[in-house]
């Protein structure tokens, strides 16, 4: 019997709808336009490099880092720019986009474009940093916090252990299994690059028990090279939450208010390990990533590997497209991805899966009056209590109140918004929560 | 039986003997010294604790009366009350009433459900502060009315009331004390409290929207273009971001028609009287 | 068109009406218990019972709230079971609807409905009645297994009056009773003795428990805290003192104490939201209940136990705040 780790608070199990598990990552048609936003990061937006007119290839650098918390944007296509200016992302918001105009598919030349598996690593702790640096790669998970970051160790503090999380807690998504089961060695030597640029030895690629393929082949794999580890996790979400998934791993609590170096932790996606490898063995930026295309309202369900920039829409033509029964479109998991209001927003570093979805079971249910049965406190993994919380709000309590229940400290997993018997959207309540918190 | 009855009537009266000492000594020593003046004027203001004066509440407004020397007085004014509760205040300390301009709320965007078209479905909880958080809006303006009433629950003073047939919040002039709760509620600034002018008018671009000319008025028919009109009238009109801004001291009775008649989308509203 | 919510977009399918409906089921096995040692006239309870909840709620809704009607979340009718599981089965049918009247309407709906009230409503219409009919109250037919129709009418006392007299000799009005005329743990275990029509059998009780807690309606913490509590405290003064009155297994088996701990103890509503808040709730309740039954007039103590610690909930509430995740234990 192997060790299965979880972590203790809260949790919920949720049902998997992991349709798309087997089916092998297909590349997505380049589109004729390409918006890249400047900003697909936490951080300022990256200073535009180029100007309307300019040809550009796969890998150009077309935004270059402004300041520490920023990334670097390339060019996912070949072509010329056609346009500067603002554009609605997903959420109907505009962001400033470069647009451009597809011709050809032609690579900047430094690209090692071919299939092997390179093994050697001769570069220095600051050649690997650098060079995830110039790539652009941020957190593939969700947030999208610049990687050179995290991966440069503050003064005076020491990383004990690298996680990699593959977990993929949320339901509908394989972008991350389907990436283990075929780039398995690839995300190892990833995984070794950053053990070499964090000076350590210890890496431990963190699965879900429900990926049996990822978990046999990586398992198999992490016994030729030394200091790579399989660790399997239990089914529960948000498992792949990185406080959760460190108290798993390491059996340690991460401290208020602390970052996981703090306590030597180092968590980073395996999308991120993906293209941490790719950035530094095969000198390739980051501009296309692993795509889920599915839902209960999508015909053809699949994992695209896309390039950045590419309309939602030409995603879901590809995948047998839309009919009047998909009512609601998310970006990410069902669980924190948001709604998309525009169909012409482009995939983005961080968009791990698209969902089309219908009417029933993922339409938001009528609220009704709260019944004090608590599950909603039972069920946070970070030991809040959502219902008070949302007393706060609806009353209008004072900030301090609201800092007093930690309202800072929710993750908006979504769990209390999930069990909620009622049906109240407490999600939502704590959001309002943490932002008159940070207004403060 | 009769020493018990006497022994209760010693003991009740006892206890409450001390009980009334106890409450004199603690009534003497914990007195809140309060200033006369202070209490006079919160008797003239309308108690409604709404916070438009800028104070904590009308306690803390009639302090701050009391303490006021003659210019910091001038500073001072409660836009609930208006110019006769100033005026009382004002003979209180014997300082000249400080005179305003009555001012009223605006609501700056003509996004009703007809102008601005629904392209896509709200299906969450009514707040507006939570439907701006995750997406534009219905009708894809991003700096637009979203319908959903947080100011008409702000409003204290129910001068605001939701219109079902166009969504958009409406301000009964006569009942706008502009106190400032729906300014502050509205997550996209809609609201400005605005004075009116001599004749009671009022001219202001009913517009926040900031996208180019051809993307506004694509959501919403009524949007601001920056078409720059309106600044080649009167050059105090700033367009900036391709949207207008009438600046407050702009003379409404003098301009306001010509304004409103040019402005080639109806984005400029000129009221010339504001209690119709 | 498309739709913009907020996320998570997924949502449970255990809304209220499901919670409340499986408490519905928990609860059958007591009725079939009931039914078995009380015949037609527990039938006649509980149906009276719950008729009169269910009606007293849709009347409150419809003409007094005018709301939305909320007899379809099965909370009424939960009430109502809760209600004559607490009852002799010789109540007349005018006072059980009395009861209903102050369960819904006085302590449910006039605090504001389903989640706003702060005591259990079925205790406050129970503990009305026995305050205002303290004879029809205290009269426990003798349990006749599966006759539908009690064969004499005869009365008896239950376990806990039992219990209470045990070696008291100055009271001249009670009988008196030894420890021979106690029932079986067996029976007691069954429910072949007097007693509440509900009440009885802790058996039937614990099925519905152990249905609960798979469901997941409940975590298991009131009910184990609270008869554990009750068994510790009576365990002691037992051995302390070595009277008789207080058997710790006769007291966990008798009375209403499976019927508080398990299903009214555990009502969301007028219970604490934290598990800290629980315990402390549910060990409350265990040292009133064993309080009242040792050393008051009345033989048993769950109701008023329950209530009472109901009025600390939002107190408990306030204070009893779980660890968050990185705060220092």
């Amino acid at each position: 019997m192997i060790k299965k780790f979880t972590f203790p608070m809260g949790g919920i199990h949720l049902a998997k709808h992991k349709v798309t598990t087997d089916c092998p990552t297909v590349v997505a048609d380049i589109p004729e336009f390409v918006s890249i936003p400047i900003k697909q990061h936490i951080g300022s937006p990256a200073k535009i490099m180029v100007s309307k007119g300019d040809k550009v290839r796969v890998g150009t650098l077309l935004a270059d880092a402004d300041g520490i918390v920023s990334a670097d944007v390339h060019s996912s296509v070949s072509g010329e720019v056609t346009k500067i200016e603002d554009l609605p992302g997903a959420s109907g918001y505009e962001e400033k986009m470069i647009t451009i105009k597809v011709e050809g598919d032609s690579w900047e030349e430094d690209i090692d474009r071919s299939e092997d598996v390179e093994k050697e690593i001769n570069l220095t702790p600051e050649e690997i940093i650098a060079k995830i640096r110039s790539a652009g790669i941020v957190g593939m998970g969700g947030a999208g916090y610049p990687t050179p970051i995290k991966t440069t160790i503050p003064e005076g503090k020491k990383a004990n252990i690298l996680i990699v999380n593959g977990i993929e807690c949320e339901p509908f998504l394989t972008a991350d299994d389907r990436l283990m089961v075929e780039k398995a060695e690839q995300i190892i030597m990833g995984a070794r690059v950053l053990n070499r640029a964090l000076g350590i030895q210890n890496a431990v690629i963190a699965i879900d028990e429900n990926k049996p393929r990822a978990i046999e082949i990586l398992t198999a794999l992490s016994k030729l090279y030394v200091g790579v580890n399989v660790k399997i996790c239990k089914t529960k979400y948000p498992q792949g939450g990185e406080k959760q998934l460190i108290k798993a791993i390491t059996g340690q609590e991460l401290p208020l208010g602390k970052l996981p170096i703090d306590i030597g932790c180092i968590v980073q996606n395996v999308g991120t390990v993906f293209a941490v490898y790719e950035a530094v063995l095969k000198n390739k930026p980051l501009f296309e990533r692993v795509v889920t295309v599915s839902g209960d309202g999508c015909k053809h369900p699949g994992n695209y590997l896309v390039r950045i920039g590419t309309p939602i829409s030409s995603l879901i033509e590809q995948s047998g497209g839309l009919d009047e029964n998909v009512h609601k479109i998310v970006m990410g998991g069902p669980m924190m991805g948001n709604a998309v209001v525009n169909l012409s927003a482009p995939v983005t570093k961080t968009t791990s899966g698209i969902l089309l979805l219908q009417d029933g079971e993922f339409t938001k249910k009528e609220a009704s009056s709260c019944i004090r049965c608590g599950k909603c406190a039972l069920a946070c993994p970070a030991g809040l209590r959502p219902f008070a919380i949302k007393q706060a709000v609806s009353f209008n309590d004072t900030v301090e109140h609201m800092r007093k229940l930690h309202a800072g400290d929710c993750i908006e997993c979504g769990c209390c918004a999930f069990v909620c018997p009622a049906n109240i959207p407490l999600l939502d309540y704590c959001k309002i929560a943490k932002q008159e918190i940070r207004k403060k | 039986m009769d020493d018990s009855i006497l022994s209760n009537v010693y003991i009740l009266g006892g206890i409450a003997f001390v009980a009334a000492t106890v409450l004199y000594l603690v009534s003497k020593k914990f007195a809140v010294r309060t200033d006369e003046m202070v209490i006079k004027i919160a008797e003239a203001l309308p108690q409604a604790n709404c916070g438009a004066c800028g104070k904590a509440g009308c306690a803390d407004f009639a302090t701050a009366c009391a303490r006021s020397d003659e210019s910091s007085f001038a500073n001072l004014y409660c836009p609930v009350g208006g110019a006769a509760v100033m005026q009382k205040i004002a003979s209180l300390k014997g300082y000249a009433a400080t005179d305003r301009a009555p001012s009223v709320a605006v609501l700056r965007c003509q996004g009703s459900c007809k102008n601005a078209p629904i392209k896509v479905e709200y299906d969450a909880v009514s707040s507006c502060r939570i439907a701006n958080r995750i997406s534009s809006g219905q009708s894809g303006c991003p700096d637009g009315c979203l319908h959903l009433g947080d100011c008409v629950k702000a409003c204290k003073f129910g001068a605001l009331s939701l219109n079902k047939e166009t969504g958009m919040p409406e301000v009964d002039t006569r009942k706008c004390v502009s106190c400032g709760a729906c300014v502050k509620v509205c997550p996209r600034g809609l609201f400005e409290i605005r004075k009116q002018s001599q004749a009671g008018g009022m001219v202001y671009v009913a517009c926040r929207n900031k996208q180019k000319g051809a993307v506004a008025r694509k959501n919403c028919s009524k949007a601001c273009i920056g078409c720059m009109k309106c600044s080649k009238i009167n050059e105090v009109i700033k367009v900036e971001n391709n949207l207008s801004y009438i600046p407050p001291e702009l003379d409404a009775d003098t301009f306001g028609k010509d304004l409103a008649e040019n402005c080639p989308t109806g984005a400029i509203i000129y009221k010339e009287r504001i209690h119709d | 068109m498309l739709k913009i919510s907020t996320n998570p977009h997924v949502q449970t399918s255990r809304d209220t009406q499901s919670l409340m409906l499986d408490v519905v089921i928990a609860l059958m096995p007591a009725a079939v218990a009931a039914l078995m040692f009380f015949g037609i006239d527990a039938l006649r309870v509980i149906l009276t019972s719950v008729a009169g909840c269910v009606l007293f709620e849709y009347l409150a809704c419809r003409y007094w709230l005018k709301s939305k009607n909320t007899t379809t979340d099965y909370s009424a009718i939960i009430t109502g079971l809760l209600l004559a599981y607490n009852l002799p089965s010789s109540m007349p049918c005018w006072m059980i609807l009395i009861g209903c009247f102050m369960a819904i309407i006085v302590a449910k709906i006039c605090f504001g409905g389903l989640g706003k009230n702060i005591f259990n409503p079925a205790l406050v219409g129970r503990v009305f009645l026995f305050i205002s009919f303290p004879v029809q109250m205290t009269v426990w037919p003798v349990p006749y297994f599966l006759k539908m129709v009690s064969p004499d009418g005869e009365t008896g006392a239950t376990t806990l009056r039992m219990l209470k007299s045990i070696d008291v000799s100055s009271s001249a009005t009670s009988k008196m009773y030894s420890l021979s005329d106690l029932p079986s743990y067996l029976d007691m275990f069954l429910g072949n003795v007097g007693g509440c029509i509900g009440e009885v059998s802790a058996l039937a009780l614990l099925l519905g428990f152990g249905y609960m807690l798979y469901r997941r309606v409940i975590t298991w913490h009131i009910p184990v805290y609270y008869l554990g509590t009750v068994f510790i405290m009576t365990a002691v003064l037992y051995f302390l003192t070595g009277e008789a009155k207080f058997l710790p297994l006769a007291h966990l088996l008798s009375g209403g104490l499976m019927l508080g701990a398990i299903f009214m103890a555990t009502d969301y509503t007028t219970s604490p939201m934290t598990v800290k808040g629980q315990v402390i709730f549910a060990v409350g309740c265990g040292l009133l209940t064993v309080i009242i039954r040792a050393f008051s007039a009345y033989p048993e103590g769950v109701s008023f136990a329950i209530l009472i610690m109901n009025a600390l909930v939002p107190l408990i509430d306030k204070y009893a705040i779980q660890r968050c995740y990185g705060e220092k234990k």
